[in-house]
């Protein structure tokens, strides 16, 4: 327990040593997040540990006097999710790809007792196609800008004292020890930082409005209710570095003068839970957080809300509904949250990457900080990168990159060397944007202009193979089930138009129907209530503006991608046919007929497309047309 | 029965009766019997001095709450954008034929649920699944047959013993 700020800053500077020593002694770090836990890293971890114990390898280490005296660590997700279990070791910085059990042993023998590389296991560089020996070896390494990711692959993700050791902490020192709530809110106002979670708010404003609120009670929320499919930036950054985001939730609560806060996560998450509440505790335990925090007389204190599986929730006041332990559902602004929010109280609510890049921001002052990104987007953005690309995962990049830039140079390009159709941007709120829009710098000003927004930052890559309706389908089935129902335009609306589409994609629309679509998605968008209600149509919007003849495709009865099975023919091809009979038996409808030995037919009135015949059929005879 | 209610009243208790835990309550409820039951809704309902349908009204608008029984093995299937690209609907199709139900539904003997769930935030392992939570990635309807084969293996194996 830390009992003042100069007790503080000596026991960072301790654990700054402590650390550095560490990095220098050998070490293993097993990522833990949600990706690599789903591909085995939990038993990578105990079987490391049962190794490390079985060759009695903790005692040939330097020893540390504190509770981490082991040589194994757990990291948090490292963003490439896709190459996982991951494993790093120090100080070779190492860095081992799908790790699987029966590998721990080599590293074990190899690396940790001789300090060799196990070639096979390091991963593998898209560009060269080279196994290269460390993370910071790959392109897809060189071209980002770690910034709030810093010291990726050897930071630990349950450790506090790591965490003060790599300067943890000493954001919020400084703010305690010498800066007035106001000035802290001028340096915020002045980094030109902007709301993370999509909208792109200036986060000072928002600060300086809950500051000026009058009360006695004030609250602040971590919004982490990353409802949007395809993205995964929070979970990434509550798994990674959970006391990132509590330093910078304390300094705002010191900012807007707030005693109490609320930390709303995903019940989907369960590590990013656990992280984080370990995180609370951790902080709690050295007097970071409670009451009368190292004797300045401020008092915050702390609590985790989880959410329960609603998209909603994500909107400002939906999320404050849900804390107050009611429906989620949003209501008029104003009044703002900064004005009346929790029980009526005044309450802060930033997303989880906003708070991330306070701490950094106090750190490296205004003037460092605008140095990254643009003159009105300072600062990075973590992007979610999923699709037919080659390394999917996390990647941090500074405001202004392109799309082309971290599609290609990033993450490698696509898989097969197929061809982009389209870029899906900002989640079921976004856009789909066609490739003309790659080399447009990503900016929270530059993607309003052509109706797209950063969102929270899930980039899904759409191939060639995709059929765009088909996208906006899903995007509106998805609208319409996490619609809340209270708005009539969002919830009549969005049944609506998915019921359009779904005539588009089972070939029974006619031009009527394109008329109706957009004038309703331009209806729910006017006239919506929150947020998520103006935001709905997107997809549909987006779509129709760009991929039109797709639309005007599925009414002359083709699907330009061929992926609408209404649309599928299937034929046998008498060439390839040797009447053998095993599509008869597997044709659940009895659509197939023909002779033995000579070739068969397909009724197209009783096929039901179910694809099954192809399958079955071991001479390719039956086409898809 | 009066010991799942002892089960509820703790629950209660260590969030202090509040109003504002409801949502907490139920998840945790919930995990007691691995859904909410009428009664239960009521129990919790006064004993948190709201009415019923206040209850009820949460309890039906957040997508984690089931007032259908669920399996012993919940089986949540991703269909957010990048599993539903990279094919999440063959993974219900393959499902449905090893254990005869769709998403919502639940098996006969109560040994498993399917549900779709928006996303997993596991999208670099598209398509996955989760089952009692544990995350299943890079699947394909093969391997989804295998892991629910080996699921109802062991359990028959638990049962002979």
């Amino acid at each position: 327990m830390l009992k003042s700020l100069t007790d503080a800053y000596r026991f960072i500077e301790k654990q700054r040593e402590i650390r550095t020593r560490k990095l220098q002694s050998v070490s293993v770090y097993v990522c833990v997040g949600t990706g690599c836990s789903a591909k085995g890293a939990l038993k990578v971890y105990n079987k490391f540990k049962e190794l490390i114990e079985r060759e009695n390898l903790n005692v040939s280490v330097f020893k540390m006097d504190d509770v981490h005296d082991g040589i194994l660590r757990k990291t948090g997700c490292c963003g490439r999710c896709s190459s996982g279990p991951l494993v790093s070791v120090q100080p070779y910085g190492y860095f081992y790809a799908h790790v699987g059990v029966d590998d721990v042993e080599k590293i074990v023998e190899r690396t940790l007792k001789k300090g060799e590389i196990v070639e096979e296991l390091l991963m593998i560089d898209f560009e060269t196609n080279q196994r290269v020996k460390s993370l910071e070896d790959t392109q897809l390494y060189k071209r980002q800008n770690f910034y709030i990711m810093e010291d990726i692959g050897k930071s630990e993700c349950d450790n506090i004292e790591d965490y003060m050791g790599r300067g943890g902490y000493l954001s919020l020192l400084k703010v305690l020890s010498s800066m007035k709530p106001e000035e802290v809110i001028e340096t915020i106002k002045a980094s030109g930082l902007r709301g993370r979670g999509g909208g792109g708010f200036p986060t000072g404003l928002k600060w300086e409005a809950a500051r000026k609120s009058k009360s006695d009670i004030k609250f602040v929320v971590c919004n982490g209710d990353e409802g949007d499919p395809g993205a995964f930036m929070n979970r990434t950054l509550l798994e990674r570095d959970p006391h990132l985001v509590l330093e910078g939730m304390i300094i705002a609560a010191y900012a807007v003068g707030a005693q109490k806060g609320y930390a709303y996560v995903r019940a989907e998450y369960p590590i990013a839970i656990q992280m984080f509440q370990r995180a609370i505790d951790d902080a709690k335990r050295m007097g970071l957080l409670g009451e009368n925090i190292l004797n300045t007389g401020f008092s915050f204190d702390l609590e985790i809300k989880e959410g329960a599986g609603a998209f909603v929730c994500g909107e400002e006041t939906a999320l404050l509904a849900s804390i107050e332990g009611k429906r989620g559902m949003p209501r008029p602004r104003p009044p703002f949250p900064a004005e009346s929010g929790l029980w009526g109280y005044p309450t802060l609510i930033n997303n989880v990457e906003t708070y991330a890049n306070v701490p950094r921001i106090i750190r490296d002052g205004v003037e460092k900080y605008r140095k990254l990104g643009t003159v009105n987007s300072p600062g990075t953005k973590m992007f979610s990168v999923t699709g037919p690309v080659k390394m999917t995962g996390i990647v941090e990049v500074q405001f202004g990159t392109t799309l082309r830039q971290i599609i290609y140079d990033i993450c490698g390009g696509l898989a097969n060397n197929e061809k982009i159709k389209a870029v899906q941007i900002g989640g079921p709120s976004g856009a789909c944007l066609p490739p003309q829009y790659l080399d447009m710098p990503l900016d929270y000003d530059t993607l309003r202009s052509i109706d797209a927004m950063v969102g929270s930052g899930g980039i899904v890559v759409i191939s060639e193979k995709t059929c765009m309706v088909e996208v906006a389908r899903f995007f509106l089935d998805f609208t319409k089930r996490e619609s809340c129902g209270k708005c009539v335009p969002c919830r009549e609306g969005t049944a609506q138009a998915y019921r359009i589409l779904e005539k588009f994609v089972n070939a029974k629309a006619n031009e009527e129907d394109l008329k109706n679509l957009e004038f309703l998605a331009k209806l729910i968008k006017t006239a919506s209530l929150c947020g998520l209600g103006k935001t709905a149509p997107n997809p549909i919007l987006s779509t129709v503006r760009w991929f039109r003849p797709e639309y005007e495709a599925h009414l002359r009865g083709v699907c330009p991608s061929g992926s609408c099975t209404a649309f599928k023919k299937y034929v046998i091809d008498e060439k390839l046919c040797k009447g053998c009979g095993l599509c008869v038996r597997s044709c659940p409808n009895g659509a197939i007929s023909g002779e033995r030995g000579k070739p068969y037919l397909i009724d197209p009135e009783k096929c039901v497309k179910c694809g099954l015949c192809v399958e079955k059929c071991k001479f390719k005879a039956i086409v898809v047309a | 029965m009066e010991r799942t209610y002892e089960a509820i009243e703790q629950v209660l208790r260590k969030y202090n009766y509040k109003k504002e835990n409801l949502v907490k309550i139920l998840l945790e409820v919930q995990k007691l019997h691995r859904y909410l039951s009428r009664d239960v809704i009521h129990y919790v309902a006064v004993a948190l001095q709201l009415p019923p349908a206040k209850v009820y009204g949460v309890a039906t608008f957040y997508a984690q709450f089931s007032l259908k029984p669920k399996g012993e093995y919940t089986i949540l299937v991703c269909d957010g954008t990048a599993c539903h690209m990279e094919g999440s609907t063959s993974l219900i199709k393959a499902i449905e034929e090893e254990i005869g139900i769709k998403p919502g539904e639940v098996t006969k003997d109560l040994k498993f649920s399917v549900d779709c769930v928006g996303c997993l935030g596991a999208c670099a392992l598209a398509p996955a699944m989760v089952i009692n939570g544990e995350v299943y990635g890079n699947l394909t309807a093969q391997k989804v047959k295998e892991i629910l084969r080996s699921l109802r293996g062991d359990n028959d194996a638990q049962k002979s013993n």
